[in-house]
């Protein structure tokens, strides 16, 4: 799960993490009140208006914006921010409609830097990277010049030890900007590393981290992902979701214990399991790269779904419009195939069935499942194995083209 | 022979009272596998009641309230675990200061951090062995089932089966005992960024065991399990392997259900594992229908 900077930066504050004064605003009218509150608090008219939405390349995107010239400026820019249709590297071509602000005090920098928190799956510690490379994308600083990433990873029963701290702070050099900056820099760390901990982060992010001119180190952005599998132990974490921000169907998804995930194809895809998931996605690629056929989105119905979850599943498939055909791809282990085929039975007769239905069905009470598809009188094609499937549905989809 | 699991491993359950407790003790019970024991906390004393292969009948499953006394009182080495996820970690440090040797936990949903403990837990216990979590068990056709697998899809042989995808595994068992050609063991090793054995460690089993013969291994984009197997395959490994890598087409950074399934940056991607796996000597499958036919053409060799 993803939250917005402004409530990292929230998280931030409660752990004594360093950052910026600043305010949320949801509208023009809250900016300008918190331009005039920041100005009034810090006695300087610099402050800057970020766009609040979940994907990162805000900056770039023209999403933060510095007003030199106090509240009216910043009110000018919030205007221009606020509902504007965000374009970054991350959310798309379509971007992603900005609905909140965060004003944040403009503060005179004197180096930026990077600083990150992840759970590394090969050493299952968490690791702390960081780099002078502040502001850049950190995935580009890895790929280009690996050498300028410093890690240090974690021991799990000792925790973050003061000598790690150190480490990253002289290979960052900041000893230059006072032994102090040292020290800052270290209490920092073990902030951040208690708030990773805490809350069961999966990733906490400050890029960039900024020395200011008198040696303070400050988190200028914060980014923080969620470990999901924690929710039970985080009852506040409903009230940092901005379902906004998620595809809705998604959404629905989840409420209904589906795990749902949308794509740009053509194909609806129900199957078990994110393993046969990915599978069934290559091999409809592997067979219709070269005739424009991909899928649409994956609904997995995962081991224990009932016959409702998998006719609601079913109908969030048929109601998708950018699906042509429909590839049902299920090895019952321990979904069994008869619900499987009861559910797809059950949803094809309430929405009716328009376009292709290609099924391949195997394991668990596979004989029961077919008599299900077949006596239902709907017009089902049947496939053997997955390949089998796969260049049938791909089939399908051409022809349906091709008739139009 | 086999590995990890056989006639002769005497499991407990921990969770046998939960709901997909009970139903897959009944299962992995009319399988034939040698359950001794059941663990759920204030609930010792009580007995678990189940029917054996072909509906044969067996003594009720005695339920302890501590897996030190399970193991005590039935000598039950290896534990099956469907503790639900807040007690799921704490259920596997209980199996591991009992004494079991072998560790299976099918629980999906465990947060990271508890198994970062965990793992490092492990790491001062190297004659304790954790298959998953969030995976679907250990089964040696024909002699033991441990997990969620469909049993009748298997046939007892000499191929090995090791896995990070469930349904996967399933596809690759399916595919080989249509071609009449029987597993050795099956070992699904979960989905989930942080686990127990991995790769390596499997494969190392495998080649060991006189009677696997060959190796289907089934890996996923994401860290770097797959890479160090690709060592380990040119280095040490006699035995033909054949793979299949899931995700070659999955967009970057999007979730394709497993928390691990995420290419950061390139890294992890399912071109680079194929590559490695290729350049060891491994062969993989183009398509996931092909993963036995691969593997088939390698042993005619």
């Amino acid at each position: 799960m993803k939250i917005h900077e402004y409530q990292a930066k929230q998280l931030f504050l409660k752990y004594g993490v360093p950052i910026p004064k600043g305010y949320p605003a949801f509208t023009v009218d809250e900016a300008e009140a918190a331009a005039k509150r920041l100005v009034d608090e810090t006695k300087s008219e610099v402050v800057v208006v970020k766009a609040q939405i979940h994907a990162g390349g805000r900056g770039k995107g023209g999403g933060v914006k510095v007003a030199k010239g106090g509240v009216k400026e910043a009110r000018e820019l919030a205007q221009k921010i606020l509902g504007m249709q965000l374009v970054t590297h991350q959310t798309g071509p379509e971007g992603q409609k900005v609905r909140r602000l965060y004003i944040e005090q403009g503060l005179a920098m004197e180096r930026e830097l990077y600083l990150g928190a992840v759970v590394d799956r090969d050493t299952r510690r968490i690791a702390f990277m960081a780099s002078t490379e502040g502001g850049m994308e950190i995935e580009k600083v890895a790929a280009e010049t690996p050498e300028k990433i410093l890690t240090v990873f974690v021991d799990p029963i000792v925790g973050l030890s003061a000598y790690q701290s150190r480490q990253l702070a002289f290979g960052l050099g900041l000893e230059k900007h006072g032994k102090e900056t040292i020290g800052k820099f270290a209490k920092l760390m073990s902030a951040l590393y208690e708030l990773f901990l805490k809350e069961d982060c999966t990733l906490c992010e400050i890029n960039p981290l900024v020395v200011l001119k008198n040696g303070d180190v400050v988190a200028l952005d914060g980014k923080i992902n969620f470990d999901d599998n924690a929710d039970f132990r985080h009852k506040d974490w409903e009230s940092l979701r901005d379902v906004e921000e998620e595809d809705p169907v998604e959404l629905e998804a989840k409420h209904a214990g589906l795990n749902y995930v949308s794509l740009d194809g053509n194909v609806g895809c129900l199957v078990n399991g994110a393993g046969l998931a990915m599978a069934t996605m290559d091999i409809i690629k592997h067979f219709g790269k070269d005739k424009g056929v991909a899928p649409a989105n994956f609904l997995d119905v995962g081991g224990g779904a009932n016959q409702e979850q998998v006719t609601k599943a079913f109908k969030m498939i048929l109601r998708s419009p950018k699906v042509k055909a429909i590839f049902v791809n299920i090895f019952g282990g321990i979904m069994k195939c008869d619900v499987i085929a009861s559910g797809v039975v059950a949803a094809a007769r309430e929405l009716g069935l328009n376009v292709p239905l290609v099924v391949r069905l195997e394991g668990t009470n596979v004989e029961l499942g077919r008599k299900i598809l077949s006596e239902s009188g709907l017009k089902i094609e049947a496939a053997t194995t997955m390949a089998d499937g796969a260049k049938k549905v791909v089939a399908a989809v051409v022809a349906q083209e091709a008739s139009r | 022979m086999s590995i990890l699991v056989g006639k002769q491993t005497k499991v407990l359950v921990q969770g046998i009272t939960g709901g997909a407790g009970s139903f897959h003790a009944k299962q992995m019970i009319e399988y034939g596998t040698n359950v001794v024991a059941g663990v759920t906390p204030t609930r010792g004393g009580e007995k678990f009641e189940a029917t054996g292969p072909n509906g044969s009948g067996r003594p009720a499953v005695p339920v302890f309230d501590t897996v030190a006394r399970a193991v005590k009182e039935t000598g039950a080495d290896t534990s099956c675990i469907f503790v639900p996820p807040p007690g799921a970690a704490d259920a596997i440090l209980e199996a591991i200061d009992a004494g079991c040797a072998l560790v299976i936990c099918i629980t999906e949903g465990i947060p990271v951090m508890d198994m970062i403990k965990v793992r490092k837990v492990l790491e001062t216990t190297p004659t304790v062995r954790l298959v998953g979590p969030n995976c679907p068990g250990v089964i040696t056709p024909g002699a033991c089932k441990i997990g969620i697998m469909p049993g009748h899809i298997h046939k007892a042989g000499h191929i090995g089966v090791v896995s990070r995808s469930g349904t996967l595994t399933y596809e690759a068992v399916g595919q080989l005992t249509a071609l009449g050609i029987g597993q050795s063991t099956c070992v699904g090793i979960g989905g989930d960024p942080v686990g127990g054995m991995d790769f390596v460690d499997v494969l190392t089993l495998f080649q060991a065991d006189p009677d696997t013969h060959g190796v289907i291994m089934i890996g996923e984009i994401g860290g770097g399990a797959e890479e160090r197997a690709a060592k380990y395959i040119k280095e040490k490994m006699t035995k033909p392997v054949a793979a299949f890598i899931a995700g070659t087409t999955a967009p970057e950074g999007k979730r394709m259900g497993h928390a691990g399934a995420i290419i950061a940056g390139g890294k992890g991607t399912a071109a680079e594992k194929i590559a490695a796996l290729e350049a060891a000597g491994a062969r993989v499958a183009p398509t996931p229908s092909d993963m036995a036919v691969t593997l088939q053409a390698m042993m005619k060799k």
